[in-house]
């Protein structure tokens, strides 16, 4: 039954991918690249992946969409016709396209118990996890220990791709000068009655949601980066339905920076007392006396850093577009 | 604690600390004084790693105390080292020389921000360098070319906008091709650890898999090292940066591709797969011909003095890959001097450019006409950094260059004489377009231009400082020689 599905899923994968490749218009596109995001997270799903398919969902379908939207509104609306032979392009992704369905003619069997994957790192992580850090989502204790220098990167990728929007959409654009106007007040969609009562019923729990993937990633799916993504997304949605305005007036530009600098900071910082209490970088058995004790302390301590940076690096994504749209 | 302890992790983490404080830095100037001193920091680290190689020893060191290849393993050896020492004092002296043009470049209310990108790159590049695990070095790579286009994209050339985002489309892809061929090796292996790899692959050496992913990590990071034909992202953003940033990036940005893309090649593939070294010969030997003799053509037409010498880094990077494509102790040795000798020519010479651009708006050939006579400081340095990229005796150049040829020549045949020949060809071809630098500077008549003066005395001593090192390490070479032949023994070390 599952194999019915999941292939039921994969053929919608591939006729949502070439849409949004035939998609001229470039909304139609965008609304094509949320769905093709919420089908990768069920196949996630089907692929007992719940942690990587709660990160598609709030991350692909739900912030990129609104980024994009936003970036659109920058922009016409319609792709450029561009009269160019694609001769040597297709064919070049012809061939990447052979070469990949070449190497999966020997791999391993989906699930197979026997596959290199199965044999040598992943066995210890299931096996002493219990032991040294005692919870119950070994997705987290990786990412948050065993391979937590990992995850310190990614929470930096975020942290340069927010600082590189703001900084090239902060560039005066000198074509803009003469014909400024004053921009006009964003009202959102005040006016409008469903999505008002609708928005203001789903807010508080949207953020809710939010904050319970944040504090119970150890025992279930989730943590930092989707708890981040999920609260960026209820304050998104606030800000659409009461206009920008209001929405920084709650949540300022500097509480944003703050966020974003001090999430980071955050996680580098236990790192680097754990090096003052005589252990290696980010090795939380020493924070405590007991070690496995230690080890949850640290893993909670980075997620929340994990988790305010997200949600400031969204956020302040969002108002740079919609700063920008505003001219 | 004992810092000697954490060197290694340090060369990260202290950029790491500083990069989120720079950020929220709003007084003027004081985001630059920060970033050029934790970059001073992180140069200082370089070297006591260094020292401690060049003393014998081996840096590994463990995240989390957890033990490879369940946790990350950092490993700082003499070619990691050699690299650091590139990056974080490229990265110093391009921030000390940028006290001034890129306060007049960037809005101070954007400075924070272009710093802050500045140390994340700084960050990135060495985290890729230190690291000894395959999904780790992507991580990093991400970092490192997210931070570098923003850093492309800072100056006020609107030109670099398109120039970034074909950087930008390129880098992507060749970081994704990288990630296809790791994912690949890890569903056949398991482990992500290189060392570890090297092992476990030889099992599996033959299965389609493994060779599908040796071809995509080779071709996705010859894409961001810019190996010809590959290159075309290059000149253009190397152009239209930051004069400054293109110091910085010239010097090290893709000689850290060159690195990952070695060391995997030596630590995993050579010794497992069949026949690898004869296809990583036959890969790249013509490519690095092609790239010595086309890219320094390219240049010899040139008008552009910051694209001339865009087009000379490709020529340049066909030398180093010529001498790593023989797999050989010595040409690997060669390989590695020149990714440290051409890092302190080309950054000369781009500081030369950044001097001249103090006074001089636009940068093509004609706009340089007679300044040599105005700014006598900064030709005089530019010449000696050129004098050490065409690889004349007694610059650093010619260090390399001598032992390329030998190297070659040691094949012996109709090849040795034919590498001979091209590399000798392609110092002609530097000859030639140095020349034509010096020829516009010195000897044709300044047209109606305003005046120009000399650079300001910060920028033209940092300027001066590292000409200076061309000369000294063409006269004292033992010290980048012994790097460099221990990182080849390094390299080689795997592959019986």
């Amino acid at each position: 039954m599952i194999i019915i599905f999941a292939v039921f899923l994969l053929t919608l994968l591939v006729i949502t991918a070439i849409a949004i490749v035939r998609a001229e218009n470039l909304f139609v596109a965008v609304m094509l690249m949320a769905i093709f995001s919420l089908l990768m997270a069920a196949n996630f799903f089907i692929l007992d992946a719940a942690d990587v398919a709660l990160t598609e969902a709030a991350i692909g379908a739900g912030v990129t969409t609104v980024i994009f939207l936003g970036a659109l509104s920058l922009t016409a609306e319609n792709e450029k016709k561009v009269e160019l032979s694609r001769g040597v392009a297709m064919s070049i992704v012809t061939a990447t396209t052979l070469l990949l369905i070449y190497a999966t003619f020997e791999k391993p069997k989906l699930g197979d118990p026997e596959a290199p994957v199965h044999q040598h790192v992943a066995p210890w992580y299931l096996s002493e996890t219990p032991k040294l850090i005692d919870i119950p989502n070994v997705v987290t204790a990786v990412l948050g220990s065993f391979r937590a220098y990992d995850t310190l990167g990614e929470v930096f990728v975020v942290f340069t791709a927010c600082i590189g929007v703001l900084f090239l959409l902060s560039a005066k654009n000198p074509a803009d000068k003469q014909s400024r106007r004053t921009p006009p007040e964003s009202i959102g969609l005040r006016h409008h009655l469903i999505p008002k009562v609708v928005g203001r019923l789903l807010f508080p729990f949207i953020v809710l949601f939010g904050l319970y993937v944040q504090f119970h990633g150890e025992y279930g799916p989730g943590g930092g980066f989707q708890a981040g993504a999920i609260i960026a997304t209820g304050i998104i949605l606030f800000a659409l339905l009461e206009g920008e305005k209001t929405a920084l007036a709650a949540v300022p530009h500097s509480v944003m920076m703050a966020m974003v600098a001090g999430g980071a900071l955050l996680y580098t910082m236990v790192g680097v007392v754990t090096m003052f209490m005589g252990g290696n970088f980010l090795d939380y058995s020493v924070l405590s006396s007991n070690p496995v004790f230690g080890q949850q302390m640290g893993i909670i301590l980075i997620e929340a850093g994990v988790g305010i940076t997200v949600c400031g690096a969204l956020l302040a994504i969002f108002h740079a577009f919609a700063a920008r749209e505003n001219y | 604690m004992n810092p000697t302890e954490h060197l290694a992790a340090l060369q990260v983490v202290v950029p790491f600390l500083a990069a989120p404080l720079i950020v929220l830095l709003k007084a003027k100037r004081l985001a630059w004084a920060a970033t050029t001193l934790t970059s001073l920091l992180t140069f200082c680290i370089a070297i006591a790693l260094t020292m401690g190689v060049l003393d014998g020893q081996n840096y590994q060191y463990f995240m989390g105390s957890w033990p490879a290849p369940y946790g990350i393993e950092l490993k700082v050896d003499a070619f990691s080292a050699v690299v650091l020492l590139i990056i974080t004092g490229a990265s110093t002296s391009a921030l000390i020389a940028g006290y001034h043009s890129l306060d007049k470049q960037i809005g101070a209310k954007r400075q924070p921000m272009f710093f802050a990108a500045w140390i994340l790159a700084l960050a990135g590049l060495a985290g890729i360098v230190v690291s000894a695990d395959a999904f780790n070095i992507f991580v990093f790579m991400e970092i490192s070319s997210l931070a570098s286009y923003v850093l492309v994209a800072g100056g006020p050339d609107r030109r670099a906008l398109p120039a970034v985002f074909k950087y930008l489309i390129f880098g992507t892809i060749g970081a994704t091709f990288y990630l296809i061929g790791v994912g690949l090796i890890y569903m056949m292996t398991g482990t992500l650890n290189i060392e570890d790899m090297g092992v476990r692959i030889a099992d599996v050496a033959d299965q389609s898999p493994v060779l599908v992913a040796a071809g995509f990590i080779t071709v996705g990071l010859a894409l961001k090292a810019a190996l010809f034909p590959l290159h075309i992202w290059l000149p253009n953003a190397y152009t239209f940066a930051p004069h400054i940033v293109t110091v910085f990036l010239a010097a090290c940005a893709t000689k850290v591709s060159l690195y990952v893309l070695f060391r995997f090649d030596f630590f995993v593939f050579q010794e497992n797969l069949g026949g690898q070294q004869l296809h990583f010969t036959f890969f790249f030997l013509p490519l690095s011909v092609f790239a010595i003799l086309i890219a320094s053509a390219v240049a010899l037409f040139e008008r552009n003095l910051k694209r001339l010498l865009a087009w000379s880094s490709v020529a340049q990077i066909g030398y180093i890959v010529l001498g790593a494509s023989l797999v050989s102790i010595a040409g690997l040795t060669a390989s590695v001097l020149h990714v440290f000798n051409h890092a302190i020519a080309k950054g000369s010479l781009f500081l030369a450019v950044a001097c001249l651009a103090c006074h001089i708006k636009r940068l093509r050939l004609t706009d340089i006409a007679g300044c040599a006579k105005a700014m006598p400081w900064t030709m005089g340095a530019m010449v000696l950094a050129g004098l050490s990229l065409i690889g004349v005796p007694g610059t650093a150049g010619f260090i390399s260059k001598w032992y390329l040829i030998s190297a070659v020549l040691e094949l012996g045949g109709a090849t040795g004489v034919f590498l001979t020949a091209v590399i000798v060809l392609g110092s002609l071809m530097a000859v030639i377009y140095v020349w034509r630098i010096v020829e516009y500077a010195y000897f044709k008549p300044q047209g109606k231009k305003p005046a120009v003066s000399e650079a300001p005395f910060g920028i033209l001593a940092i300027t001066w400082i590292v000409a200076i090192g061309n000369l000294y390490f063409g006269i004292n070479p033992e010290l980048a020689v012994t790097l460099s032949e221990s990182a080849a023994s390094v390299l080689m070390g795997h592959n019986k």
